[in-house]
C-alpha cells in the first residue's frame, strides 16, 4: 500500500500532525510561535547548506535549526527582548538561506517545495524519517510532561520543585528543531509554525486540561492533514497550503466555542 | 542542620548590589518572617533561597533533599493553557483523587476543583496554590506576600491556618511580608531587611529596633502591642479563644 503516492502523502501528514500537536501545544502556552516560525525559516538556510555539503537535506535543516533555536533561547534569558531579537534573526536566516539556495547550482527550481513542501513527493525513505522522529520526540515530550508543564507555568514554581526551567526549555528546542527538520519536505518551511500552531490553538476551546488540548490538538491536525490532503486530490491545489487552510477553518469554527 | 542557610551572601543585578553580605539560617519548625521596603531584596532572597539565583559571593547551603513547598505572589497562566485547580495540584508529581479532595477541603477550597485556575481570584489562585505545595509535604514552605489583597480578618484566618500546617507537618516557614502588624504577631523570628539585615530577632525585639524604627517608623508601634497581645492569648487558650480577639483588634485597627 505504501506504493501509492497519496498513501505515502497521507501518513507522511498523520505522522506530522501527530507530533506538531502537542509540541504545537507548548508553542502556543509559552508563546513561543514567533520562535517556531523563525527555527522553521531558519531551517531554509540549512537545506541549502545541506546540498552544498552533499549531506542529507534534513540534517542540514536539523543542525540550522537547532543552532537558532538555542540562539533565540540564549537571547531571550540574557533578556534581549525577544520578539525584535527573533524577528531580526528569523528573516535573516531566511533572506541568506534564499540567497545561499540561489548560490546553489541547479536547486533554483526547487525552492517553492522547501517553501511549501512537496507532500506527494514523499518516499519510503522519508516516511521512516518521518514516523521515527516523530516517535521519538512524542517519547520525549510523554517522559518530561509534568516537568514541562510545571516550567511552562513559571520559573520559580520549577526551581522550587527541583526542577531547571532552561532545561526544559532546551528540551522543547530540540524537539521543535527535530519536528521543523523532518517535516520541512511534508508542509514546507513556510507553513511548518501554522501547523504547530493553528491545531493547538483550536483545539484550545475545547479542552478543560493540557492533555485533553494536547489530545484534541492532535485530532485537529490529522483532521486537517487528511482532509487538507483530499481537497487538494479534488480541486488540484498545492497539498501543504491546503492542510493549513483546512486547520485555519476549523479554527475559525471552534473559536465561537465558548471556552470551557 | 539548618534547612537553609545563607552565609554572606551578596550579589547585584546590573551593577547595583541588591543583596550585600546576608547571613542568615532557617531552621525546622519554625515561622521566619522577612520584611523591608519595596527594593530591599526581599524577592531575590527567596529566590536565593529556591535556588533560582547563584550569589555573586557567598554560599547557599540547603539539606541535603530539601523539599520546598513555593507559594508565589501570584501566578501568571495563559489564558491559552487550560489547567483546573484539581490539575493543577498535580504538578510536578501526581496526587490521588482522594489525597486531592482533601487538600482542596482544607484549604476551603474544594468547589473550585474542576474550575480554571484562571477564572480564580488572587486570595482563590493563592489557597489552590498553597494546597499544592502542601502536598508535596513540605520541609520548608516559602509564601511570598500570602495576605496581600485579604483584609485583616482574612490575614489573621491565614495566620491561623499556617500555624496548623507548622504543626501538623513540622516544617519551617519562610514568610514575606508587608503586612507588619499580623504578620509579626504570627511569627517567631523577623528578619529586617534592607540590602542587607537590618535587625533581626523576636517580633518585639525588631519592632522596637532602631533599625527597624527607620525603615518604618513607629506608626505601627500600638496596632503591633494589639496583636502581640492576641498572639500570646492564642498560645494560652487556643485557637477558639484567639479568634474572638483578632475580630475585636481587626475593628479597632482598621
Amino acid at each position: 500500500m505504501l506504493d501509492s503516492f497519496l498513501m505515502r502523502a497521507a501518513l507522511a501528514g498523520l505522522g506530522v500532525a501527530l507530533v506538531t500537536a502537542p509540541l504545537g501545544c507548548f508553542v502556543v502556552w509559552r508563546r513561543m510561535a514567533y520562535f517556531g516560525h523563525a527555527t522553521a525559516h531558519a531551517s531554509v538556510l540549512g537545506v541549502a547548506l545541506g546540498l552544498a555539503l552533499s549531506i542529507s537535506v534534513v540534517w542540514g535543516a536539523l543542525a540550522v535549526a537547532l543552532v537558532m533555536g538555542g540562539l533565540v533561547a540564549w537571547l531571550g534569558r540574557r533578556g534581549h527582548s525577544s520578539d525584535a531579537a527573533i524577528g531580526v534573526i528569523s528573516h535573516a536566516a531566511l533572506a541568506f538561506g534564499l540567497v545561499a539556495v540561489a548560490l546553489t547550482p541547479g536547486l533554483r527550481g526547487d525552492l517553492t517545495a522547501w517553501l511549501f513542501g512537496d507532500i506527494l513527493a514523499v518516499t519510503r525513505g522519508d516516511l521512516a524519517v518521518i514516523w521515527g522522529s516523530a516517535a521519538a520526540v512524542v517519547a520525549l515530550l510523554a517522559w518530561r510532561w509534568r516537568r514541562l508543564l510545571t516550567a511552562t507555568l513559571g520559573d520559580d514554581l520549577a526551581r522550587a520543585a527541583g526542577i531547571d526551567p532552561r532545561r526544559e526549555e532546551l528540551v522543547l528546542v530540540l524537539a521543535l528543531a527535530v519536528v521543523v527538520a523532518v517535516a520541512l519536505k511534508v508542509v514546507g518551511a513556510l507553513l511548518i509554525s501554522a501547523l504547530l500552531v493553528i491545531p493547538a490553538a483550536a483545539a484550545r476551546p475545547l479542552a478543560r486540561t493540557p492533555e485533553a488540548m494536547a489530545a484534541v490538538a492532535a485530532a485537529i491536525g490529522v483532521t486537517s492533514a487528511l482532509g487538507g490532503l483530499w481537497v487538494a486530490f479534488l480541486l488540484d491545489t498545492p497539498a501543504g497550503p491546503s492542510i493549513v487552510c483546512l486547520s485555519s477553518v476549523i479554527f475559525a469554527v471552534t473559536s465561537f466555542v465558548p471556552r470551557r | 542542620m539548618s534547612l537553609v542557610a545563607l552565609r554572606d551572601v551578596s550579589l547585584a543585578r546590573g551593577g547595583q548590589p541588591v543583596l550585600e553580605r546576608v547571613t542568615l539560617a532557617i531552621e525546622a519548625g519554625e515561622i521566619v518572617t522577612l520584611v523591608g521596603p519595596n527594593g530591599s531584596g526581599k524577592t531575590t532572597l527567596l529566590k536565593l533561597v529556591i535556588g533560582a539565583l547563584k550569589p555573586d559571593t557567598g554560599v547557599v547551603e540547603r539539606a541535603p533533599g530539601l523539599r520546598i513547598g513555593y507559594v508565589p505572589q501570584k501566578l501568571h497562566i495563559e489564558p491559552a493553557l487550560p489547567m483546573t485547580a484539581r490539575r493543577f495540584l498535580s504538578l510536578p508529581a501526581p496526587v490521588g483523587r482522594a489525597e486531592a479532595a482533601a487538600a482542596l477541603e482544607e484549604a476551603g477550597v474544594a468547589h473550585l476543583a474542576a474550575r480554571q485556575m484562571t477564572e480564580l481570584s488572587g486570595g482563590q489562585a493563592q489557597r489552590v496554590m498553597l494546597a499544592r505545595a502542601l502536598i508535596g509535604r513540605p520541609q520548608l514552605l516559602i509564601l511570598d506576600e500570602p495576605t496581600q489583597g485579604l483584609d485583616q480578618q482574612g490575614a489573621a484566618a491565614f495566620y491561623r491556618q499556617i500555624e496548623t500546617v507548622r504543626q501538623r507537618l513540622g516544617c519551617g516557614i519562610l514568610l514575606v511580608s508587608h503586612d507588619l502588624h499580623v504578620v509579626m504577631a504570627a511569627t517567631d523570628r523577623v528578619i529586617c531587611l534592607n540590602g542587607h539585615v537590618c535587625c533581626e530577632g523576636a517580633p518585639e525585639h525588631v519592632a522596637s529596633a532602631p533599625e527597624y524604627r527607620a525603615l518604618f517608623g513607629t506608626g505601627t508601634g500600638g496596632a503591633l502591642a494589639l496583636y502581640r497581645h492576641e498572639h500570646d492569648h492564642g498560645h494560652e487558650g487556643g485557637h477558639g479563644g484567639a479568634h474572638g480577639h483578632m475580630h475585636e483588634h481587626g475593628d479597632g485597627a482598621a
